[in-house]
């Protein structure tokens, strides 16, 4: 029925391919979910199953009311600002879910009696866990690296965004996976792997829309008007590239049936630890690096209105990384079943990793200079040069804590949650904001944000809230490792496990208030953004407003 | 290809390989007859008929 309406409906349209085989895909998708929600032999599964249903009928439907309106004229515009412009409020969106979540769970470590809620098991701190750390990396981090990416090829390609509609497949199939996954993750589906979450089925579909994601990028960076690639499209290239391949290793797996959600992977034992933490860490590098040095490398010329510092070192910057990061993650299973030799090799490389992070974060802070002053007067110049500083901070602790001397006492222990949020929330958390305040304006042609007193707000209120996080995550860590090392006289363990739980409950209510912090901060820029995008002064009209075939004319 | 066999290639061949593409990107990156292109190309988030997003 959907697809003789659609295929009338194209006829009358006027044929198009990218929505056809966009649609081809749903049809495609719509039957085998049916299939799955009419077979599940999990409860859990036909839930999934229904979500991706409901998904695939709101894309067809949207596809097919987009045909209605027949052939539309499309180079009103140099670029294609509409999907970047989804991206940036689905960003804000995902950004304060996920820290809401964060703080949820930081309530619930630090109050146990308040925050357990024993009639529904679905908001334990398990089940809660990695809701927090997917909706903060994939849902918001996924969305900025997506948009961002999608706004910084155009402009540096000049060219507009190849694959007609695909980059809004590439958007909602994005929010799809998000969806499926987060769903999931309460109603216990998990597949046991941090960081790589969920289950078959949505690593399928992630997949698929990867590769899409790929193809546009690549498509736009063929049809570009300027022969040399600038470097960020490297560093997004580098981190869609390494996320596929990362993906579909780490998640080989053999479903228990088609239509269940259960699976066993591929690897086993210390070979599947290794699988899981190269993975682990070269998300760090590549999805939660790379991708927001490409960000860097755009966003602070521009807001700076200065050169990129040496772009000379941003070439070796860019390629030591990724020469170097590919082996680190044996630093994850130090004192394990794996060989020692990989562990000195993992150790070693996360050291010599050293070397190209500062690189970059001296080619993004020195990208400043003569232009300093405007630190004073531009809150979010402020917050993207506190991310790069961030950077260097965490990339700094990041190898000494790969030492296996170190490593020994702060595994297992708040101290690395405490580095991986001065990476999170000061790194990946600054860069991100800054590069939103930017793009606001930018995409709803406002002359700027709608108040730079606010973003200095919660500039500050995002600093203090990191310094109470890592400072008191940092104190907690290490007392805890002290503790569970400490021996008596006589060759006993001088602490039971709960006395180190009860000694950390004050730094877990400091590690609250500084997520709470961090949190209202996130809220005063979702004002802030809507505010911009929603005010009533008059356009602001930028060179790249102008019809394709005006600008051709200049 | 066993274990010894994957070693064996990655401590011989793959690690000159890997030393060899690094030392090109060194040697493309510092070649002189290349400053001129890094220069502009380190404008490139500056240039003004783009859709720059500034004012002036």
């Amino acid at each position: 029925m959907g697809v003789i309406a659609g295929c009338k409906l194209m006829v009358k349209g006027g044929f198009r391919e990218d929505a056809a085989g966009i649609l081809l895909i749903l049809v495609i998708g719509i039957g085998l979910a049916l299939f799955g929600a009419a077979r599940a032999i999990d409860a859990p599964f036909a839930v999934q199953m229904w979500t991706m249903l409901t998904g695939f009928l709101l894309g067809a439907a949207a596809i097919l009311y987009d045909f209605g309106k027949g052939p539309k004229a499309d180079a009103s515009s140099r670029y294609e600002n509409g999907v970047v412009k989804a991206g940036v409020i689905a960003s804000m969106f995902w950004g304060i879910a996920g820290l809401l979540v964060g703080v949820i769970i930081a309530l619930q470590l630090s109050f146990p009696n308040i925050f357990y809620f024993t009639d529904h098991g679905w908001l334990n701190f398990g089940r809660l866990r990695p809701l927090h750390t997917s909706a903060v990396i994939f849902a918001f981090g996924g969305n900025v690296l997506i948009a961002t990416s999608f706004y910084v090829v155009q402009r540096t390609c000049r060219a507009r965004l190849a694959g007609g509609l695909w980059p809004w497949f590439v958007f909602w199939g994005y929010q799809l996976f998000i969806v499926l996954a987060a769903t999931g993750y309460l109603m216990g589906v998990t597949q046991s792997r941090e960081y790589a979450e969920p289950p078959w089925y949505t690593d399928l579909w992630l997949t698929l829309v990867w590769v899409v994601y790929l193809l546009v990028f690549l498509g736009t960076i063929w049809k570009r008007q300027e022969k040399h690639i600038y470097v960020a499209n490297w560093f997004y290239l580098a981190f869609i590239v390494t996320i596929a391949m990362l993906h579909i290793v780490n998640n080989l797996a053999v479903p228990v049936s088609f239509a269940g959600s259960f699976s066993y992977s591929a690897f086993a034992g210390v070979q599947d630890a290794l699988t899981q933490w190269w993975y682990g860490h070269n998300a760090v590098g590549f999805f939660l690096t790379a991708g927001f040095l490409a960000i860097m490398y755009y966003f602070i010329p521009k807001q700076a209105d200065r050169p990129v510092y040496s772009y000379r070192l941003s070439i070796i910057h860019f390629w030591a990384l990724i020469f170097l990061y590919i082996w680190a993650g044996p630093h994850h299973l130090h004192y394990t079943a794996l060989p020692q030799w990989a562990q000195t090799l993992g150790a070693t490389f996360s050291i010599m990793l050293w070397m190209p992070s500062w690189g970059g974060m001296i080619n993004g802070l020195m990208t400043l200079s003569g232009a300093w002053d405007k630190l004073r007067t531009d809150p979010v110049l402020r917050m993207l040069v506190v991310s790069v500083a961030f950077y260097g901070m965490s990339t700094f602790e990041g190898p000494v804590m790969s030492i296996r001397a170190v490593n020994s006492l702060s595994h297992y222990t708040d101290w690395t949650i405490g580095h991986v949020h001065s990476g999170a929330l000061g790194w990946v958390g600054f860069v991100s904001f800054g590069a939103l305040y930017c793009l606001a304006p930018w995409l709803w042609k406002k002359k700027q944000v709608h108040s730079l007193a606010l973003v200095d707000w919660h500039f500050w209120l995002a600093t203090i809230g990191i310094v109470l996080y890592i400072t008191s995550m940092w104190v907690a860590g290490i007392m805890q490792g002290l503790m569970w090392r400490a021996y008596n006289d006589l060759g006993f363990l001088e602490y039971s496990f709960v006395e180190s739980v009860e000694a950390m409950h004050p730094y877990y209510i400091i590690r609250a208030v500084g997520g709470a912090l961090y949190l209202i901060g996130a809220l005063i820029m979702a004002y802030n953004l809507w505010r911009t995008a929603t005010s009533k002064e008059p356009a602001h009209v930028r060179a790249a407003d102008t019809p394709a075939a005006a600008v051709a004319a200049e | 290809m066993t274990y010894e066999q994957a070693t064996q290639f990655a401590q011989t061949w793959g690690l000159v390989l890997l030393v060899v593409l690094f030392a090109g990107v060194l040697v493309y990156a510092l070649w002189p007859g290349n400053r001129e292109k890094f220069k502009r190309a380190a404008h490139t988030p500056l240039d003004k008929e783009g859709d720059d997003g500034r004012e002036d």
